[in-house]
């Protein structure tokens, strides 16, 4: 899934104090599943705001609405109505969800209130970890299941940089990705995998704008 | 005597290295080269070291090469993507750079920029095969070239890296990618650097091991705690903390292991990190002349 963090909550407020109405926007996938965009901290940083503003001598009218996904004009449709007579909206979604939420709701300004992490995986409760940087080109066949695309720090392909010490990475708190790899494939027996020689990556395949567009094949919904 | 040269002769090469400054002024690097002339086979110039922004190594190469030194073009990926490696490596060519170090480089967070877009379009083994490339005559893409390049190309391993086995499989893929010369990462313990040297002999290629100046005990530790793959061994801080005058005593550690050394590998890549004027004193002790 996709993990996002709310964003310093200073910045959040210093970018809604034009407005004086606003929609705060949650998101009930995945940044209700890591605990920053579903409903119950869509009400948490609502009040927040308004506290705020009061405290400044101002005053903000917020409504809230939570929609099943913010990226999907299916769900997110419904926000029109609720935005009517307001000047603003704060999402609670990932990047792609406040760009749809701003699109359906155009051209009334939409604002992030999270920053977009990483497409993660849940390690424990209340932990994400970064897994894929959606490279569009994808080598985990031959690196044991492990991204050195998202996991290393460099991005590279063909083993272990120089800066790697017992097992960790160069910089940062996380394990070395091609230390890992290469253990890993060890133990499946396939340590041909890790000597043959990676190519210059694909960077095309990474290059946006992108689009998976199967119109042609897809069933009608 | 080119470095290739050299080291296909059988010689025992010395190289050592100096950085170019941040800024313009090339005083002291000159100074240090000036120091290292005569007394090294080669001088590697370091790019962008430990990501601190510095002025550009090939520009560096160039003005050494004028001076009649020998420059190692060190060249990571960190800071340019496949197009701008292989300009400047054209450009190398052109000026008459002949030997370049292909290195990944040191993430830009540990740097002066650390808020930098970290590059890393290709790594060291790529850029091994890229350098392979311009010597036959293609760019990358397999386009021809007008006029093909020459390099002597070289990597860098870490012989007391931990684990050790993932180190030695990308070691032996840069042997794979055309390094035809190493300089290894600094060592202390000889006995496992010998037993580094009974695997590396099983390939066509030169040694060089790196000699990493000590100055101090502080030094020995600092190295032990933060530098991967680098252990300063008890005993030899022991004779550090013992000594009248501990930077005498690094020259004089360095000095032996370079003797040490002679026989083991195919030379020494001495790393004196703004000592380079103490390499000739280092050398006299290890009674290697011109
Ligand atoms: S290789 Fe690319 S697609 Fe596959 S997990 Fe890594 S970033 Fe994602
Ligand atoms: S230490 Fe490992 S994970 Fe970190 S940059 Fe180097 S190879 Fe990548």
């Amino acid at each position: 899934m996709i993990a996002a963090e709310l964003k310093p909550f200073k910045e959040i407020n210093e970018s809604l104090l034009p407005f004086e109405r606003v929609l705060v926007v949650g998101c009930g996938t995945c940044t209700t599943v890591c605990l920053t965009g579903g409903e119950r901290q869509v009400e948490l940083l609502a009040t927040a705001l308004r506290l705020a503003r009061k405290v400044e001598g101002s005053s903000l009218q917020t409504k809230e609405a939570t929609v099943q996904r913010q990226c999907e004009p299916e769900f997110a449709g419904v926000l029109k109505e609720a935005a009517g007579g307001l000047d603003a909206a704060l999402s609670l979604g990932c990047g792609a969800g406040v760009q749809l939420v701003s699109d359906v709701l155009a051209p009334l300004p939409v604002l992030p209130a999270l920053n977009t992490s990483n497409i993660g995986v849940a390690k424990e409760h209340a932990l994400w970890e970064e897994r894929c940087a959606a490279c569009g080109d994808c080598v985990l066949g031959g690196t044991a299941g492990i991204c050195p695309v998202a996991r290393c720090a460099k991005g590279i392909l063909n083993g272990p940089c120089g800066g790697t010490n017992d097992g960790r990475c160069e910089i940062g708190d996380a394990p070395c990705a091609w230390t890992l790899i290469y253990e890993r494939l060890e133990a499946q027996g396939r340590l041909d995998d890790f000597k043959r020689i990676a190519p210059p990556k694909d960077f095309a395949a990474a290059t946006g704008p992108r689009k998976l567009d199967l119109r042609e094949v897809a069933d009608e919904p | 005597m080119s470095l290739r040269e050299a080291l296909a002769a059988g010689e025992y090469v010395i190289t050592a290295e100096v950085g170019p400054p941040k800024g313009t002024d090339v005083k002291e690097m000159l100074h240090a080269a000036a120091a290292l002339k005569g007394r090294v086979h080669a001088v590697n110039v370091t790019d962008n070291q430990s990501a601190v922004v510095r002025l550009s190594p090939v520009v560096a190469c160039h003005m050494l090469l004028e001076r009649g030194l020998e420059p190692v073009l060190q060249l990571t990926c960190r800071d340019r993507n496949r197009l701008a490696l292989q300009s400047e490596l054209l450009g190398a060519a052109s000026l008459g750079i002949k030997n370049v170090l292909a290195l990944t480089g040191d993430h830009v967070k540990l740097g002066d920029h650390p808020t930098a877009k970290p590059v890393f379009d290709l790594e060291s083994v790529q850029l091994l095969k890229v350098i392979g490339e311009l010597n036959a005559g293609r760019d990358g893409a397999g386009s021809e070239l007008l006029g093909p390049a020459d390099f002597f190309a070289g990597a860098v391993v870490t012989p007391e890296a931990n684990p050790l086995e993932p180190q030695m499989a990308k070691f032996e893929k840069k042997v794979a990618a055309g390094a035809k010369f190493f300089q290894t990462q600094a060592i202390y313990d000889l006995e496992k650097f010998a037993s580094f040297m009974e695997r590396a002999r099983a390939y066509q290629v030169k040694i060089l091991a790196g000699i990493l100046l000590l100055k101090s005990v502080g030094m020995a530790r600092y190295l032990n705690k933060n530098v991967a793959g680098v252990f300063v061994p008890e005993p030899l801080i022991e004779e550090l903390k013992g000594a009248a005058d501990p930077p005498a005593k690094g020259l004089e550690i360095a000095a032996r292991q370079i003797r040490a050394l002679a026989g083991v590998c195919d030379g020494v890549h001495i790393m004196a990190i703004g000592a380079e004027e103490e390499v000739p004193e280092i050398l006299d002790l290890a009674g290697l002349k011109n």
